[in-house]
């Protein structure tokens, strides 16, 4: 219990006092995260998501049921593969991008858009049928209709995006594989909690842990208050 | 974008629905935030990369970075050359293949045999050694298997013999790992039965550093190179029990990667290794921390042999 105690204060110590060392690794993994689970979220899942759930093809049920299985993906094993890509003797290497923050950006990307298409997948899956036909009935073209579909599914699609964005903030396979674990440039909060961990610093990684819980604490608040207001604009209605 | 927008206000409209898709075009806002702030912030940091004096990679066996030596040469180098360099830590297995694949520039490990093998087949020019000191058989002070002041294959022995307390190995293929399997091969055991003999031989497969942290924490007996022990024995409270004998010198080289792309930076980051006043803080390091320096300089001199 002591431990804990005192890495809580030793994490409060580094919030305030704004350690740079600190501060720069918890904002190189808060941007590297939020854009790997924005990219994989908006340009990959969102569109991709709605094919899918909009489209009847062969197949289907099998490409739902491969998505999913990809959710439990290890981390590393994604990072050995991304690795092996981008190695300079690997089909990428000319990119000579290994051991670089993009390299991260794309591993993430890899990891977390099952777990974004298979979640927007689910939330449209969850929309009574009887929305989009209602909406048809109307008068509404197909495009409108799916669009009433993807708005009724908002909260769940919301989810599918913090999820990416959990998945992201949190996993260590891929960060340390590509890239490295390079002081000041691939650092990030989870390779340095193994780093600190492996040198015997559990106090301190404790505490980057602590702080690690508290950025995803403040992105939630963020987009909680996002859906919350649309649940009070709703109420009100 | 303003397609985008305008459809969703046409569907506002047909199907008259209020704030229609308000809170995706919120949370599509917050996201290209997100990215936008990501993208600036990316560049900062891409800025030094972009043009190709950037960078320049060494990876290095884990006992030069846990000791804090890396760290500490690390800022002269990058002052003194403008480069910035990017230290990976990993066993010397993975840090001969980063170099074996071209992704690092230089690699500063401490396995003879794998080293000259590396050479042999032209993917590196030349074995530079610029440090050494020894390994330490280390364990508990109570010594329950009795292995105080024994040669290094007695002490061994005499450890798988009695199982009074676990051995932790590195078990990842790291030099020490290397070492250590040499050491058992001395003493007249097959590698294979040591580690398939049962409970108290444990693979730790990780670093250094975190292998003696295991270490004390079972109250067992471990190989470290000195550095790495001496930097870690507050931490752990494991004494040194066996630290003579052949076959524990350990020797750092640097080795400049054959399919480097920076060899000018590479072999300046040799000479600095291996420059006069580099060496002298080599020969220093730590000496006010642990009471004695971790590493003896060699570089220029005949290699040490024993």
């Amino acid at each position: 219990m002591g431990d804990l105690w005192d890495a809580i204060v030793e994490a409060m110590r580094l919030i305030v006092s704004l350690d740079p060392e600190v501060m720069e690794i918890a904002w190189r993994s808060l941007w590297i995260a939020a854009i790997s689970s924005g990219v994989s979220f908006l340009l990959i899942s969102l569109p991709l998501g709605c094919l899918i759930h909009f489209n009847e093809f062969p197949g289907k049920g099998l490409v739902i049921g491969l998505i999913q299985t990809l959710f439990s993906m290890p981390a590393v094993a994604v990072g050995l593969i991304v690795f092996v890509l981008f190695s300079r003797s690997g089909p990428l290497g000319v990119l000579d991008l290994l051991f670089t923050p993009a390299v991260m950006i794309i591993g993430q990307i890899i990891l977390v858009t099952p777990v974004t298409l298979g979640l927007v997948i689910s939330a449209l899956r969850g929309i009574d049928k009887a929305v989009p036909e209602t909406a048809v009935a109307l008068g509404a073209s197909p495009w409108q209709a799916a669009l009433v579909t993807v708005r009724e599914a908002k909260f769940a699609i919301v989810t599918a995006y913090v999820m990416g964005f959990a998945r992201a903030i949190s996993e260590v396979g891929v960060s340390i594989m590509v890239g490295g674990n390079i002081r000041g440039y691939t650092r990030t909060l989870t390779t340095a909690i193994s780093l600190e961990t492996s040198k015997g610093a559990i106090e301190f990684s404790l505490a980057l842990g602590f702080i690690l819980i508290f950025i995803a604490l403040l992105v939630n608040v963020v987009l909680f208050q996002l859906q919350h207001r649309r649940v009070y604009a709703l109420w009100r209605s | 974008m303003e397609e985008i927008l305008s459809t969703v206000f046409e569907v506002k409209k047909t199907l008259k629905v209020r704030r229609s898709c308000k809170w995706l075009v919120l949370l599509i806002g917050l996201i290209l935030v997100d990215l936008l702030a990501g993208c600036a912030s990316n560049e900062d940091n891409a800025v030094p990369a972009l043009p190709k004096k950037g960078r320049l990679r060494v990876a290095t066996t884990t006992s030069l970075y846990d000791t804090g030596l890396w760290g500490y040469l690390e800022p002269m180098f990058e002052k003194r050359y403008g480069v910035e360099l990017d230290v990976l830590y990993a066993g010397t297995g993975i840090a001969l293949e980063y170099g074996r694949r071209g992704d690092v520039d230089v690699i500063t490990v401490h396995d003879r045999a794998r080293e000259e093998q590396f050479i042999a087949e032209g993917l590196g020019t030349e074995r530079v050694p610029f440090a050494y000191n020894y390994f330490v058989i280390v364990g508990p002070e109570k010594d329950p298997a009795g292995i105080r002041g024994l040669t290094p294959e007695e002490a061994f022995r005499k450890i798988e013999e009695t199982r009074a307390a676990p051995f932790i190995s590195r078990g990842d293929e790291s030099g020490t790992h290397v070492r250590e399997k040499q050491i058992w091969a001395g003493a007249g055991y097959n590698y294979e039965n040591i580690r398939k003999s049962g409970d108290w031989y444990v693979e730790a497969g990780t670093g250094m550093g975190a292998t003696l942290a295991m270490a004390a924490e079972k109250g067992a007996y471990t190989l470290s190179d000195v550095g790495t022990f001496l930097a870690y024995q507050s931490k752990t409270g494991l004494v040194p029990l066996v630290s003579k004998g052949a076959g524990l010198l350990n020797v750092y080289t640097a080795i400049v990667c054959s399919k480097t792309k920076s060899r000018e930076a590479a072999e300046n980051l040799v000479t600095f290794l291996t420059s006069e006043e580099i060496q002298s803080l080599i020969g220093r390091y730590g000496a006010a921390d642990y009471g004695a320096p971790l590493f003896t300089p060699c570089a220029g001199q005949p290699e040490p042999t024993s």
